[in-house]
């Protein structure tokens, strides 16, 4: 808290003083803060290292002292670990999806998780003084990694790119094909012109669905990762306006927020992933079948 | 006169209309779902899942609107 309001306070002092005092604005990209050879090492990706050296302590702490009967820290996880599987089996409505899916899913919520609350630590005072053309600016060692665009947006094609290959692991090639380019439809199209004629219509209809489909994959990486970014990266400014407007106090509900709002994102973000892989390890030709049937049998009762 | 910089004003409208439409959808939603869980407080668990689901995609509206106001020089 403290250390936050330093930054704050030099966010006032700025509009005072001008250039004359050090800075710290909230950049929508992130600060390189070392350089090792020509490769910029900025705060994200020094706050997403350290996420990643947690998130390996914790499972190594756990996996080197796992017991058959849990005590403690192990319990917890354990508790935890049931918890979302239940929760993740209630989405896909499969066990087997689950099981595979669920590992990724469960490290992209720890990774994203400890990434937001992360950079709500009061370590935000510790950084480096640099000079820049507008005089000394400011620049924290942390920074949530899911506050830098890059991250999200590998996390979000992990998410879309996995989702399509798990796709074609459980329906086969053709078929994920055939939910893009639809080939089957113009082919339905010679076969069935003489029973029906408006599969004339539909099945052009048919095709385009498919194209909407394969721009909705490139929207889905868009919103996954400008959600998580967006939601991180405006609680970042949020909190430094709220500590330049009255400094300790007003930041303090901010902050609950903001641990809520980085849990509830993680919990998004991975919960979409599973829904993304469930769906494209669905049928969608089965599904249709089974829909036409049902309508089918539904004329059947109105008839009689 | 000098010219006024109108680019802030931009950004503001962006995410400012940007956000109405998906606020209210949120809040529909979120409605709709405390109805169903003072309905039937048993289905609350099989509720919130798909609530947080549809709050993500009205919310991605929203981040369409953040992005045009981030993109805004």
């Amino acid at each position: 808290m403290a250390t936050n309001n330093l930054e704050h306070s030099e966010i006032t002092e700025v509009t005072t003083e001008a250039n004359e005092s050090v800075s710290h604005e909230a950049t929508l990209y992130a600060e390189p803060i070392a350089h090792i050879g020509s490769f910029e090492v900025t705060n994200s990706l020094f706050t997403t290292w350290l996420v990643v050296l947690v998130v390996l302590l914790i499972s190594l702490a756990i996996r080197l002292k796992i017991k058959q009967i849990p005590r403690g820290f192990q319990n917890f996880f354990e508790f935890v670990i049931e918890g979302a599987m239940n929760l993740a089996d209630s989405v896909t409505g499969n066990k087997k999806i689950t099981a595979k899916v669920f590992p990724l899913a469960f490290t992209i919520f720890l990774f994203v998780l400890i990434n937001n609350w992360f950079g709500i630590l009061p370590l935000g005072g510790f950084g480096i003084i640099e000079m820049t053309e507008h005089g000394k600016a400011f620049i924290p060692f942390i920074r949530s990694g899911t506050a830098d665009i890059n991250t999200t947006l590998a996390l979000g094609l992990v998410a879309v790119i996995g989702s399509n290959i798990f796709g074609i692991m459980s329906i086969g090639v053709w078929k994920m094909f055939n939910k893009y380019v639809n080939l089957k439809a113009f082919g339905e199209m010679i076969k069935k012109v003489r029973k029906e004629p408006a599969v004339l219509i539909s099945a052009p209809i048919m095709f385009f669905v498919g194209i909407l489909e394969l721009v909705g994959e490139f929207a889905k990486i868009a919103s996954l990762s400008f959600r998580l970014f967006g939601n991180v990266f405006a609680g970042e400014v949020l909190l430094m306006a709220m500590g330049a407007i009255l400094a300790y106090i007003l930041p303090l509900p901010f902050i609950g927020l903001e641990i809520f709002v980085g849990l509830i994102q993680a919990f998004i973000f991975s919960l979409l992933t599973l829904v993304y892989f469930t769906i494209a390890a669905t049928d969608h030709e089965a599904h249709d079948d089974k829909h036409t049937e049902h309508e089918h049998s539904k004329e059947v009762v109105h008839a009689t | 006169m000098e010219p006024m910089n109108i680019a802030p004003l931009a950004k503001a409208l962006a995410i400012g209309l940007g956000a109405i439409g998906p606020g209210i959808g949120i809040g529909m939603i979120g409605s709709k779902a405390m109805e169903a869980i003072g309905r039937n407080p048993e289905a609350s668990g099989k509720v919130f899942v798909p609530m947080l689901i549809a709050s993500a995609f009205a919310e991605a509206i929203a981040i369409y609107a953040l992005v045009i106001a981030f993109s805004i020089k």
